[in-house]
């Protein structure tokens, strides 16, 4: 089921996104945040669907490349592609850096332990006044114009091109690392841990390789959040965004390329309409239907769309 | 000196309610290997039943203490019953979204409900006048907290040391399989404990109302406390999980109180410390 879907549908999606942009001018502010959540929610599933490491404290690196990038640009660095390397590489040195304590231990003491240093970072943020801004976050940062030409408008039509290429990047890498021998290793590791050490595969050291670069990936969609919305702040590293990305890979199907990409997009929409109605139904209905897709749709929207497949015989 | 003294008070009654919040997931997941994050919703609810019956009907303080234990345990009992039995099986990603869902839900249903402020209460006169013991100042509220924090505490370890249920529990959580072979109906079993671990939360959350306040934030506010009281005290161990609980309550205290700059970093990285060197717990039981 995986194979088929992965570049099939990589291609109606992009069209999707270019329709999109002519078909509702008003909210391409909204898809340029669709886009940065599907590269974060691509980063996570790389650990949760491919590895088969739940975390609950990824939002750490995605606010760690937000505050990277906002602190550089005030400090003069304007150059949006560069910002967004330095933001690639610090989130992936401190992801390598956190990866000996993440990978170690089972599954329980692997969740405490990314819980505790999502609000240890949390609670570093908001006390580092001086270099964050503690709970006012960090506005008024410089963001220069993209590649020396496109400057950011109102609009955001530079910043949905911007974002769009970024996650074709994302996903086209996504997509090689998890076709080729290494992804295959890391889908044994989560199938049967033991047996790939059995066959001696590098599992630890495997991991930690996936650990830092979902690191590193969520640090560049957290630095295109800063650039783009010329913001950052404490919620882009706390738990609710941890458990959101969490939800997003969920809904989308977690596994599946083009499923979490929907996922995102799903998610980031709803999320859009149903909190400028009513931020507590907003969280009600989140609640709900993550506790019905335990039950009913474990593979998420890809896990439909197969079931409709096989339903309506159409092979693809 | 007397300083001291009071913060590590306040510590210690902070570390009896996590106790109560606690000792419910402390036992479902040695017996069950249920990873719940919406345990905190069962302190909620108790708070919000306690605070309910004190401020709508006049009900006094003592009597709403045993009606939040029941009513959580009535309300835990049918969860479990109806749903959460169903997720024991499944593996532990579906495990944590179905309860991170449960426990936004319950948030979003307290706000729908009481809206998002913090509850006011008004404790009866006895709890808030200030007693000297010792030249030190404390507040009858946090002596009550204390001696119904233990009182609960021995309760509890009676029951799982002296009592045929709680040899029964202790069997399960060591062996299951043999204790089924043994006859102990097991499935009986985690329903009862399930029930008797929301009330505890629910009879803690009312205790808390007047300590820690009340808002729809507050199951998950506590979660990484009440993990953390889980983790190192070994899970489905109750001696373990006291003391675990009144050793966070006093450290948290202790360095929110002096050493505020760095305030909740502390217990944070304590957390993680611990994790590393201890992952089974000091009562080295395996999760």
């Amino acid at each position: 089921m995986k194979e088929t879907f992965r570049i099939g549908l990589g291609i109606p999606l992009l069209a999707a996104a270019i329709a999109a942009y002519f078909m509702f001018p008003g909210y391409l502010g909204l898809m340029a945040h669709i886009f940065i959540l599907a590269i974060f929610a691509l980063s996570y599933d790389l650990l949760q669907g491919h590895a088969g490491i739940v975390s609950l404290g990824h939002a750490v690196f995605f606010g760690i490349g937000a505050y990277t990038a906002a602190i550089v640009g005030k400090n003069g660095l304007t150059d949006p592609l560069l910002v967004l390397l330095i933001a690639l590489l610090v989130s992936g040195a401190v992801a390598a850096g956190l990866t000996r304590i993440v990978v170690v231990g089972n599954d329980l003491t692997r969740l405490l332990v990314t819980l505790g240093i999502g609000y240890l970072f949390y609670e570093a943020a908001n006390k580092a006044n001086w270099l964050t801004g503690g709970a006012d976050g960090m506005p008024d940062f410089e963001v220069g114009p993209l590649l020396g030409i496109f400057s950011f408008d109102f609009v955001g039509r530079v910043a949905f091109f911007y974002t769009l290429a970024a996650l074709v990047i994302v996903y086209l890498f996504m997509l090689r690392v998890t076709t080729s021998p290494f992804g295959i290793a890391l889908r044994g590791i989560r199938e049967n841990a033991r047996r790939m050490h059995a066959i001696g595969a590098p599992v630890n050291r495997h991991l930690a390789i996936t650990y830092t670069m979902s690191g590193a990936v969520a640090g560049v969609a957290g630095a295109l959040l800063a650039q783009t919305s010329r913001f950052a702040s404490l919620d882009m590293l706390g738990f609710e965004r941890s458990a959101e990305v969490m939800m997003m890979a969920t809904l989308g199907g977690t596994g599946s390329i083009p499923g979490v990409v929907m996922g995102a997009a799903t998610f980031g929409y709803l999320k859009d309409v149903l909190s400028t109605l009513s931020p507590k139904y907003w969280h009600l209905g989140i609640g709900i239907v993550l506790m019905l897709s335990v039950f009913v749709a474990s593979n998420g929207i890809i896990g439909c769309i197969a079931a409709l497949k096989r339903l309506t015989g159409v092979k693809s | 000196m007397t300083g001291v003294i009071s913060v590590v008070v306040d510590g210690v009654t902070f570390g009896m309610l996590l106790f109560l919040f606690s000792i419910g997931l402390s036992i479902t997941l040695g017996l069950m290997r249920f990873i719940n994050l919406a345990h905190g919703a069962f302190a909620m609810f108790g708070g919000y039943v306690s605070v309910t019956l004190l401020n709508g009907l006049g009900m006094p303080f003592l009597v709403t203490l045993p009606v939040a234990f029941l009513a959580t345990g009535i309300v835990g009992a049918i969860l479990e019953r109806s749903v959460i039995r169903h997720v024991y099986r499944m593996p532990e990603l579906q495990q944590v979204l179905f309860s991170i869902g449960l426990a936004f839900a319950a948030g979003a249903i307290a706000t729908i409900i009481f809206g998002p402020q913090q509850q006011p209460i008004l404790l009866p006169r006895w709890l808030t006048e200030q007693m000297l013991i010792f030249d030190i100042q404390i507040s009858g509220y946090r002596i009550f907290l204390i001696v119904a924090g233990f009182s609960a505490a021995a309760g509890l370890i009676a029951l799982f040391n002296y009592t045929m249920f709680g040899a029964k529990i202790r069997a399960a959580v060591d062996n299951r399989r043999t204790a089924e072979g043994m006859g102990i109906d097991v499935n009986r079993l985690f329903s009862l404990t399930f029930a008797l671990g929301a009330a505890c939360a629910g009879f803690g959350g009312a205790l808390a109302v007047g300590f820690l306040g009340l808002d729809p934030t507050f199951p998950l506010k506590y979660l990484v406390l009440v993990l953390m009281v889980v983790a190192i005290g070994g899970p489905g161990s109750i001696g373990g999980s006291f003391i675990a609980a009144i050793f966070l309550g006093v450290v948290d205290a202790l360095f929110k109180y002096f050493v505020p700059e760095v305030g909740g970093f502390v217990i944070y990285a304590l957390l993680v410390v611990m994790m590393i060197f201890f992952p089974k717990g000091i009562a080295r039981r395996t999760a």
